[in-house]
């Protein structure tokens, strides 16, 4: 048992004190959770730190700082030859949170795994709508209601997903905070009490640590789970401090009010990291940013205009301004960190000349284009304006002349998945589930046209490969297909690969066990803290 | 009494539904709406966009959606945010005593030290301090709030270490909350510090919030003085052979304070603009925060209810100031 810290002491009411004071690592979360905290809603992955990693579990999890599948309720699954139906053998004796509100009186089974996804996917769900505006972004996001035909119980401790088709990424996807495994029981008692809304306030589920309280925009609390299946955590308590500015979430951490802060800014690692109470852990993220031609309007439509252009720009330079080096120069549309990421492909070389000359050469004279700059900040672009100026330089410098358009956020992502958008424009994807598929059919798919892929970029050759990988359960063969499939997006360069940024997580030297996740995941499970 | 109560309580139907309606379409007037920005970077298909703005009730009409809206509001129904599927009304009453305090501390402070310092500056005009003090209230009413907390920060929290850095308490305090003003719920816990800690997350903030309203108040309340000051009754004081205590303090001020209280009453407004800078530097969980956050994720429920909600503090504020001119001055009620 560890020594107490500190002490709560004084006459205040009884359950305040009851809780065996501890040790209490405390991480300063970015943004407010308000988008509640039962898993699914939307895809912002912010709030997913403060509830899906500690609250809940999933049939299977991704192994700490890897995007690699391990078990996690489901403690093995097989799957049929046709890649059509999945089945899991769960846990048994997996126990529920008990808490303040909820004493569950059983343990997990089939039917929390079906009401999970049904609620999700059934539209005739009684949780389907069960507060207003209920929607599941994230289920519909990955094509779920399309490609999950039924999930059904086969014994008590055995359920089998059925597929409408082959989905290879499907087991990853399973891995996602949406796929969160909750209790059914919980469920039926919040019904019966007319009180469904409860479970979008007050999360219980089978993960480390059980919720204790949420203070509005403030601190969300949690203790360590008693019943966890894979044992009590280290810390006994865990507390986020809501902390939206990173330059305040720099001086909380380092005046010891907090020990762990995620998202730091680009200009404050350097100071972060000569403090010597503090480590800066680093995790190449699992992302890309790209400016994204419009393919269908002319000259862009010819992948020799798209390749001279992409040689007159020096991404080095946009790293080094941008990221201030907390960048790698993208050369593919997956990240290397990724499996199946083609180190053999050979990126556009800077050359101004040449792109000078390859633009003769395919008949285009003075060019006027538009780059479209993303108006807010991310991970994988910090600063898309200034990316766009510095594109903007370095086309002029080959006799194109850009104008720099840029646009409110929502009216952004509006406009610019239009077919008939005028101009390239910048945007970035940071990976949910590790898999391949995730970038190259979703961003560059031939259904994405008019969607996600805003290079509106249909060619056949590509979405052949990654439609034969994702149909393969066969690793090998998807890699194959997947790294061919880099060829030709490079041949064809419907986008400029702008870069892979760095994540930052500055962490204070007490703190052990934690890692940066590629999926940007904040775990706290085997995180421990000296006294 | 009662007739101008009446008269003034007439005044604010009016401005309530005109405070409804600029709350409701200048929201819509922005570009962009709530379930585009829900899906971000990952494109949502049109039908599955039609059906959520369908299941939310945003397709129809918009004069529809405002009766509807002003319907539930007469029923005391704010809507439920998009984005938290909470009820408006409950996020604005877990987060207004936050703003509340805040703002009463700010108030208290800008008042006790803004009124004696412009006193002073009236009194010894002309002088070095009469010039310093009305230097500093200028560069206080010019300083960016943004950049004036983050720089205490970095010099109370970060170099000296002197008060904390961001927040209502220290993450080691919990308690329920019972009121909903962290120093009086931090004595009712009866944990011993978690007043102290309270208080001295209360400093920085107050001082941010402060500043503006105290450099107001500092030159309303010269500018006042010199006039009162050169009054006949106030030389018939001093000739009277008063103390100047007496003169300045009974004499003079009671007579300057009533334009000073009419700037304090407005100064109310400036405060809950100025929160929203103060608490989202702070993280300060007021509704400040929770209004910018709601306009940039196009919460259409919660910038509706919210702006009500200030707006009808507000109302409430100038109706008492009202009256309580009533009663001091009883011509005003005629």
């Amino acid at each position: 048992m560890k020594k107490l810290s500190f002490l709560l002491a004084g006459t205040g009411p009884p359950w305040a004190r009851a809780r065996p004071p501890g040790p209490k690592p405390r991480v300063l979360a970015p943004g407010a959770p308000r988008e509640g905290l039962a898993r699914g809603w939307s895809p912002g992955g912010q709030p997913f730190a403060a509830s899906s990693r500690t609250a809940y579990s999933r049939l299977v999890e991704f192994k700490h700082g890897s995007t690699e599948l391990e078990p996690g309720l489901a403690e093995s699954w097989t799957i049929s030859p046709d890649g059509l139906e999945y089945t899991f053998k769960l846990r048994k004796g997996v126990k529920f949170q008990t808490t303040e509100y909820f004493t569950p009186t059983r343990e997990l089974n089939a039917d929390d795994v079906i009401f999970s996804f049904e609620r999700q996917l059934k539209a005739d769900n009684p949780w389907n709508k069960y507060v207003d505006g209920a929607s599941w972004e994230y289920a519909a996001g990955m094509g779920f209601p399309e490609l999950v035909k039924s999930v059904e119980k086969v014994d008590d401790l055995t359920v089998k997903f059925v597929l409408n088709h082959p989905e290879a990424p499907f087991l990853a996807d399973l891995g996602m905070d949406f796929a969160s495994i909750m209790s059914k029981e919980y469920a039926d008692k919040l019904a019966a009490d007319g009180k469904m809304g409860q479970l979008n306030q007050m999360p219980l589920g089978t993960g480390p640590f059980t919720f204790v309280a949420y203070q509005a925009d403030a601190v969300i609390r949690y203790q360590a789970n008693p019943d966890y299946y894979k044992g009590k955590e280290k810390i006994d308590d865990l507390v986020f401090a809501i902390t939206t500015d990173a330059a305040v979430r720099a001086q909380k951490l380092k005046a010891g009010e907090c020990h762990i802060m995620p998202y730091p800014n680009a200009a404050d690692v350097a100071e972060l990291k000569k403090d010597e109470n503090l480590t800066v852990l680093e995790q190449p993220g699992l992302n890309v940013a790209y400016l994204a031609y419009n393919t269908l309007q002319a000259p862009f439509d010819k992948p020799e205009v798209r390749r001279a252009l992409n040689m007159a720009i020096n991404k080095q330079a946009i790293v080094d301004a941008v990221f201030q080096g907390a960048a790698a120069v993208a050369k593919n549309p997956i990240p290397p960190t990724m499996w199946s990421y083609n180190d053999k492909v050979e990126d556009d070389k800077y050359d101004p000349e040449g792109s000078k000359k390859a633009l003769e050469a395919a008949g285009v004279k003075d060019l006027k284009m538009k780059i479209w700059a993303m108006p807010v900040s991310r991970p994988y672009m910090l600063n898309a304006r200034r990316a766009a100026e510095l594109m903007q330089s370095d086309l002029a410098k080959v006799g194109v002349s850009v104008e720099i358009v840029s646009y409110e956020w929502a009216e952004y992502l509006k406009l610019s998945k239009d077919k008939n958008r005028d101009g390239a424009a910048i945007m970035g994807w940071t990976g949910d589930n590790g898999d391949p598929d995730n970038f190259l059919d979703t961003l560059l798919g031939c259904e994405a046209v008019g969607g996600n892929n805003r290079a509106q970029w249909c060619n056949q050759e590509f979405d052949k490969l990654v439609k034969a990988a994702k149909k393969s359960s066969d690793q090998a063969e998807r890699t194959k297909l997947y790294q061919e499939a880099q060829v030709v997006f490079k041949k064809e360069a419907p986008w400029v690969t702008i870069d892979h940024s760095i994540a930052f997580g500055p962490v204070s030297k007490k703190v052990s066990g934690y890692h940066m996740d590629p999926l940007g995941i904040h775990r706290f499970d085997g995180v421990d803290i000296a006294e | 009494m009662m007739r101008f109560l009446l008269g003034r309580l007439a005044i604010l139907i009016p401005t309530f539904l005109g405070v409804s309606l600029i709350a409701f379409s200048f929201i819509r007037m922005l570009p962009g709406d709530p379930v585009m920005l829900m899906s971000g970077e990952r494109v949502m298909s049109e039908e599955r966009h039609s059906q959520i703005m369908h299941d939310l009730g945003l397709d129809r009409p918009m004069y529809v959606q405002y009766f509807d809206y002003l319907g539930s509001v007469l029923q005391g129904d704010l809507g439920t945010s998009i984005v938290s599927k909470r009820p408006v009304f409950d996020d604005f009453k877990a987060l207004f005593p936050a703003t509340l305090e805040l703002s009463l501390c700010a108030i208290i402070v800008a008042i006790c030290l803004g009124i004696p310092a412009g006193v002073l500056a009236a009194v010894k005009r002309g002088t070095w301090l009469d010039q310093t003090v009305m230097g500093v209230a200028l560069v206080g009413y010019s300083m960016p709030i943004f950049w004036w907390g983050l720089l205490l920060i970095i010099f109370f929290s970060g170099y000296l270490g002197w008060t904390p850095v961001s927040g209502r308490i220290s993450l080691m305090y919990f308690f329920k909350p019972v009121t909903g003003f962290m120093l009086i719920d931090s004595l009712l816990s009866g944990q011993a510090g978690a007043f102290k800690s309270a208080l001295s997350y209360l400093i920085l903030p107050t001082i941010v919030l402060a500043t503006i309203p105290l450099a107001v108040i500092a030159r309303q309340t010269r500018s006042a003085m010199l006039e009162v000051l050169g009054e006949d009754y106030v030389r018939t004081a001093r000739s009277k052979g008063l103390t100047p205590l007496r003169v300045i303090g009974v004499h003079a001020l009671r007579n300057a304070m009533i334009p000073v209280i009419t700037t304090i009453g407005l100064q109310v407004g400036v405060m809950l603009a100025g929160a929203i800078l103060t608490e989202t530097i702070f993280s300060w969980p007021g509704i400040g925060k929770w209004m910018v956050d709601a306009v940039f994720k196009r919460d259409y429920a919660v910038v509706q209810g919210g702006l009500l909600m200030i707006a009808g503090v507000i109302m409430l504020v100038n109706l008492l100031v009202d009256v309580a001119y009533g009663f001091v001055n009883p011509r005003i009620r005629h």
